[in-house]
């Protein structure tokens, strides 16, 4: 039994059948690659894991718990937590208050109203945050406007974001779209050190074929909603099915 | 660092607010009435900027949680005692009962959803105010009090004269000092500060809410609620606390209106009232600690001063002119002042949204770095 098991969900938006009986069973501490042609469902996918989207049939169990139907806070206070494919994160508050605020939700919950401590005096919490950007080498950075961060910082923000709440499920959606070869060696050296590290279980969309192949563990292919095929990365290489639908164009 | 500059912000604050009837000697504005009306609603405004500024959350229904203090507190002087302790304590609870209300219903929905469904509601208490809820408004005419009221904490009193409102025996109405200072005649009375320690208290308030996590979880929900969602922070309940908060903040402020004055009548409760007080925190700065305040000062100044500079003062101003060029000015100049003071507050506030989109803080920190930046400039010049 994995720590995520997704059983016969199907998604449908008006004639087009975004979801079609996906099954999914990821291990823990695995790295779990998604990978398709656009429009595959990938995002859908995810959207229906963190609770964005509700499938209109099927069941996602996490960690033994039911997530279906599940609000988008409960669920990554179960321990599920997402880098989308657009960094969200909260450009009007500084590098450091945006760390700040998954420590807090991490350690007081969903909901708490402590509208009379200080945030500076807490020195838990500034030290987790302070560590967090330490480790993402961006200390320095530590009191600018997330706003005004290039591209490839904000990315790294939103992983810090994700990474301080230590989840047991971390997704990425296109963790590496749009970046430079040096920066996107970077974010792979930075996703395997915290593989490493803290044994957290990831599950990767990606479009970049050497970050896949770097990465995963374990690679599923979705197209048309469904997948098509699951195995070890070298077993999809060398998948006809997977070579027609998507590689074939790709030549890896 | 940060503390310091708080505590020292907060020193500043009250040393103004305390020295105020001396302060605004010199612009016309110092008389107990007006004074009382600046703390009055900058406690409105600081409220409201909690949930606005904040948040984000723009409410236009603010001035029923206004009426309904003054409501509540108008109906304690009227059964239980004309002191005011007990009669804003009914007025901050009933109006956190009744924003809780409000809250829930119209939080469900965000951005401009949310303001018309705000708006909404408050026009629907302001309606019901008039007409259904006679009994407890007195309609039209407003609550009043009146002798045969049983205020039964209350000694029966002289008979013959409505008692006055008062803090422990010290009457709201009471000029306790009245020095001539500097040529003025200036006058403290007890009214004012008690709207002046409650202005104080809750600026200090409005200082350690921006400065906790609370605040910190609330001006995320401004930035990105998508993300907040995402870190694991259910936003609901932060915003529904805001919206109370807020809501209590204009109970107090309705409470202590009708504390100055004992009467409350519907027309506090119009959407142009919660209205102004939007007007008065974009003003000011939202979102910054003093901005709200500055913001309630300007309108509520201009409300009462600037609307009193009628025709025969515009003739005395420019009485040194030839008599053709001091009727044509008076005629440019008298639609704008007076009665109109409304355009000149209209064509401002375009200003200060167009120009600095900060408010009047962001002018004021904008004039400080002209001012710092020469003041470098010039030291560079010196060592050369």
């Amino acid at each position: 039994m994995g720590i995520l098991e997704v059983q016969n969900v199907n998604k449908r938006f008006g004639g087009l059948q975004a979801l079609n009986n996906v099954n999914l069973s990821v291990e823990q501490g695995s790295v779990h690659a998604l990978i398709g042609p656009n429009g595959a469902g990938k995002s859908t996918f995810l959207n229906c894991l963190i609770g964005k989207l509700k499938p209109d049939t099927g069941s996602v169990m996490f960690d033994g718990k039911p997530v279906l139907g599940k609000k988008p806070h409960e669920i990554n206070q179960l321990g599920v937590s997402r880098v989308f494919q657009t960094p969200e994160i909260f450009t009007d508050l500084t590098v450091f208050e945006n760390v700040m605020i998954p420590c807090f939700a991490h350690r007081d919950g969903a909901f708490k109203v402590n509208a009379f401590a200080r945030v500076l005096r807490d020195k838990e919490i500034r030290q987790q945050a302070e560590h967090m950007l330490e480790d993402m080498g961006m200390k320095d950075k530590m009191s600018v406007h997330a706003g005004s961060l290039s591209r490839g910082d904000k990315r790294r923000l939103e992983m810090a974001m994700c990474l301080v709440q230590e989840p047991k499920l971390l997704l990425l959606d296109e963790p590496t779209a749009g970046m430079a070869r040096a920066d996107t060696n970077n974010t792979i050296d930075l996703l395997k050190h915290i593989g490493e590290s803290r044994n957290i279980t990831k599950v990767i969309i990606e479009h970049d074929m050497h970050v896949v192949f770097s990465l995963a563990t374990t690679i599923s292919v979705l197209a048309q909603g469904a997948i098509i095929a699951e195995g070890l990365p070298d077993e999809i290489k060398g998948h006809p099915k997977v070579r027609e639908a998507y590689l074939g164009e790709a030549e890896v | 660092m940060n503390l310091m500059k708080d505590r020292l912000l907060l020193i500043i604050f009250a040393a103004v607010v305390l020295a105020a009837p001396l302060i605004f000697a010199p612009t016309g504005a110092a008389y107990p009435d007006l004074l009382q009306r600046f703390a009055i609603y900058g406690i409105f405004a600081i409220g409201f900027n909690i949930l606005f500024g904040l948040t984000g959350y723009l409410s236009f229904g603010h001035a029923a949680f206004l009426g309904v203090g003054s409501y509540s507190a108008v109906w304690m002087f009227k059964l239980l005692s004309m002191n005011i302790v007990p009669a804003l304590l009914l007025s901050i609870v009933i109006a956190g009962a009744f924003s809780l209300l409000i809250g829930y219903v119209s939080l469900r929905r965000s951005g401009i959803y949310f303001s018309i469904l705000t708006l909404a509601l408050a026009q629907m208490s302001y309606n019901l105010a008039y007409s259904v809820l006679t009994p407890l408004t007195n309609g039209e005419t407003g609550l009043q009090l009146r002798l045969d009221d049983p205020r039964v904490l209350d000694a029966a009193g002289d008979a013959g004269s409505l008692p006055s409102t008062n803090f422990f025996g010290l009457e709201m109405k009471e000029v306790f000092w009245n020095p001539t200072i500097f040529g003025y005649d200036l006058q403290f009375n007890w009214g004012y500060y008690v709207c002046a320690i409650l202005l104080i208290a809750s600026f200090w308030i409005s200082i350690r809410i921006f400065r906790s996590p609370f605040g910190l979880m609330l001006r995320a929900v401004k930035t990105n609620q998508t993300r907040l969602n995402y870190t694991g922070i259910n936003s609901r309940p932060y915003t529904l606390a805001a919206f109370v908060i807020s809501g209590m903040f204009a109970g107090l402020a309705g409470g202590l209106l009708a504390s100055m004055d004992p009467l409350a009548g519907a027309e506090r409760m119009q959407w142009t009232v919660g209205g102004e007080v939007v007007l008065m925190v974009v003003l000011g700065g939202m979102g910054t600690l003093i901005g709200p305040i500055l913001g309630a000062v300007f309108i509520k100044y201009f409300e009462n001063i600037f609307s009193k500079i009628n025709d025969g003062v515009l003739h005395g101003w420019f009485a040194i002119m030839p008599e053709w060029a001091e009727n044509a000015m008076v005629l440019i100049i008298s639609p704008f002042v007076g009665k109109g003071w409304h355009l000149t507050l209209g064509a401002l506030f375009m200003l200060v949204v167009i120009f600095l989109p900060g408010g009047l803080v962001d002018g004021a920190k904008r004039i400080g770095r002209v001012v710092t930046g020469a003041n470098r400039r010039a030291a560079k010049v010196g060592i050369e």
